[in-house]
């Protein structure tokens, strides 16, 4: 039971990012039915340049939170440049071509970032500076949470609230939807259908940097490699939620961090073979004294998001929230 | 058709150039001979990767995994690991059968799956075998985990070995230089397969899918088995050129099957003009050879300049990949030798409007 409430609170502050970062793709879908294969990369740059101005401020006289607030800050707008630039300079050129084009470039753009990542920050992982008092609280047994936690949860939750009334209770929110209904009428109807998309880039980077610094903060790590990873689990959060849809981007996120968090905490036990009467029998020496044959235990973690994509595809391609579309290809 | 003498003497010469071709470039340095050693494997798995994407029109961002698999049942079969030291002419067939029934169980869940979302879950898919890869070192100990396995036995016939030097009729024939000649071979097999399929029943029906699916198979295809076919035979390519990288390196380990490989080979088949075989052989031999005389020109170039390395020679190698991938779609969509097929499907979308490209 602790193993599971534990497990339950971590999965959720990882949800919660992945929702996030999910709401980027799935900003982006809904609106020009393009998976935006750089956004991982995104976040990622948000990550780095965050730290980069946490190491430089930390032990000055700031005080911890307000580093990492002037942190997050920086990366904010810098993310939102690279969204634009992305947006303008690789896909707006491809908007008419066949489906598959603007596919490709945003693998080209997720590499070239990826790289120039690489050349400014190096190989090395940059750490979190050891700045924030981060005391944990019991809440149920043996179970805690940490106020790093309760902030990303807690920041995360606002983010997707104020983003949900930008989508329904604004102007812009009424001209992103109209063009992602149908973008000619949009544009007659006087939607500059070109700012409405370049917005949402921006809108989905600026998200895609504040979620990069609360991951990298969550594990005190950030390299020019965590992009791909964490972009595509938050893409599979996403194509659970229904791809598209804004709430299912948030239910996709977090239901992704629980089966993740779940699953990493249960598999070991659960594939054990010396639980298992009969086969444990078979291999005796290794079961005895409590002795363990782990078949898979819990550096299998990132197998979930893979796994639950591909089941999402196949059994429900419309998503958990999705509406039942023709064929999207 | 009688082909004209001009063409068979152009063949000549072509043949003759790639045979004297290795003692050249071992003039220059055996690490040349190895560099082109691996470019016909690119080339390989650029073919391979090419009835999938090019043919069949289904977008593979996890090719690299049937390398993988063909190169991990090689080593296997091959090496200390398991103290079995099969011949390869067996274990290679295995490799490629192997690789073509992963090729299938990928295709199987997403026969249904078309363009992007096809091609995200082929990229986990191939992220998945790498961490099998990874982490199959416990309970029991198969793939050794990420140190990877050492000590694969080079190809040989009874006593004569691919890895060892030799010197035949006055020449000096290295490993690599042997290894050459094999490769060369191959790869010729897997050409003369290619453009025989593509003018083929399957070769045409695979067009026909990636065309128009559904009109497809009003017309009778069977665009489940065709289909499968295609991810069956692209892997098992993939997986005959992992088996002589196997051999070739003799140490492999999972961080040569990353997703960055297998957008490379994209990057080979994008560039060089997808569905075309030529221009994909073109495509994977530039994005080989480029970034080799980069790192012997520019590298130098830096550390007289700037008396220090400012860019990895690997950086720019991936930059080059990346740009190749967005300055292709941007300004030459069908790759630099575009095949009939899509310069006329190009020209035609051209005037498209913008809801019908979203359909």
């Amino acid at each position: 039971m602790d193993t599971f409430l534990q497990q339950l609170v971590n999965g959720l502050t990882a949800g919660s990012v992945y929702a996030v970062v999910a709401l980027g793709y799935t900003m982006v879908y809904g609106i020009i039915q393009l998976i935006n294969f750089a956004h991982g990369e995104v976040v990622m740059i948000g990550a780095m340049v965050a730290f980069t101005v946490i190491n430089a401020l930390a032990g000055g006289t700031l005080p911890p939170l307000a580093v990492v607030l002037v942190g997050a800050l920086s990366a904010i707008p810098v993310c939102m440049l690279v969204g634009y630039l992305m947006e303008r300079l690789a896909y707006r050129p491809l908007r008419r071509a066949p489906r598959l084009a603007p596919l490709i470039t945003a693998i080209g753009v997720s590499i070239i970032l990826q790289h120039l990542a690489m050349l400014v920050w190096s190989r090395n992982v940059l750490a979190f500076p050891q700045i924030i008092h981060n005391p944990t609280f019991a809440i149920f047994g043996a179970t805690t949470i940490s106020a790093v936690q309760i902030a990303i949860i807690g920041i995360c939750l606002a983010m997707m609230g104020g983003l949900a009334l930008l989508v329904y209770r604004t102007p812009l929110g009424t001209a992103m939807r109209a063009t992602a209904q149908n973008p000619q009428v949009a544009g007659l109807m006087g939607v500059d259908v070109n700012r409405v998309i370049a917005a949402t880039f921006v809108i989905g980077a600026a998200l895609g940097a504040a979620a990069g610094v609360l991951f990298g903060t969550y594990y005190g790590i950030a390299q020019y490699t965590m992009g791909s990873i964490l972009g595509l689990k938050a893409f599979s959060a996403a194509v659970l939620g229904g791809i598209g849809n804004i709430p299912g981007a948030m239910l996709g996120g977090v239901l992704l961090g629980l089966v993740e968090a779940l699953g990493a905490g249960y598999i070991g036990d659960l594939t054990d073979l010396c639980s298992y009467g009969w086969i444990g029998g078979l291999m005796s020496e290794r079961c005895a004294n409590g002795g363990h044959f782990i078949l898979f235990g819990s550096n299998y973690q990132d197998v979930f998001a893979f796994i639950v994509l591909i089941l999402v595809l196949v059994l429900r391609p419309q998503g958990l929230l999705g509406e039942r579309v023709g064929d999207r290809a | 058709m009688k082909t004209p003498a001009r063409v068979w003497l152009g063949f000549a010469l072509v043949g003759l150039g790639l045979l004297a071709l290795p003692f050249a470039l071992a003039y220059a340095g055996t690490a040349w001979v190895r560099i082109a050693n691996f470019a016909i494997l690119y080339v390989m798995l650029a073919l391979g990767l090419n009835i999938v994407v090019g043919f069949a029109g289904l977008l593979d961002l996890g090719y690299i995994a049937f390398y993988a698999v063909g190169a991990y049942v090689y080593a296997l079969l091959a090496s200390p690991q398991f103290n079995l030291h099969l011949p390869f002419w067996i274990i290679l067939p295995i490799g490629a059968a192997v690789a073509a029934l992963f090729g299938v169980i990928l295709g199987t869940p997403t026969l249904k799956l078309r363009g992007d979302y096809l091609a995200i879950v082929t990229l986990g898919f191939g992220e998945i075998i790498r961490i099998f890869l990874n982490n199959l070192s416990r309970p029991v100990n198969i793939t050794n985990g990420p140190q990877g396995i050492a000590g694969i036995d080079p190809f040989s016939f009874g006593t004569f070995s691919f890895a060892k030097y030799q010197s035949l009729l006055g020449l000096e024939f290295s490993g690599p230089i042997k290894y050459y000649y094999l490769l060369l071979a191959a790869v010729i097999a897997v050409i003369v397969i290619n453009l025989r399929l593509q003018n083929s029943r399957i070769g045409r029906a695979w067009e026909a899918i990636r065309e128009d699916e559904i009109a497809a198979r009003a017309m009778g295809i069977n665009t489940r088995n065709l289909k499968l076919l295609a991810f069956a035979m692209g892997a098992s390519f993939g997986g005959l050129a992992g088996g002589m990288f196997s051999a070739l390196q003799a140490f492999i380990s999972p961080e040569s099957f990353v997703l960055v490989e297998s957008i490379m080979v994209v990057s080979m088949v994008v560039l060089g003009g997808m569905g075309n075989i030529w221009g994909v052989i073109v495509g994977a031999l530039l994005l080989s050879f480029v970034p080799e005389v980069l790192r012997w020109t520019v590298s130098p170039l830096q550390e007289t300049l700037f008396g220090r390395q400012l860019i990895e020679p690997e950086v720019i190698r991936m930059l080059i990949f990346g740009l190749a991938l967005v300055l292709v779609m941007l300004f030459r969509p069908a790759g630099l030798l575009p095949s009939a097929v899509r310069r006329r499907e190009l020209a035609a979308s051209g005037q498209a409007p913008l809801v019908d490209a979203r359909l």
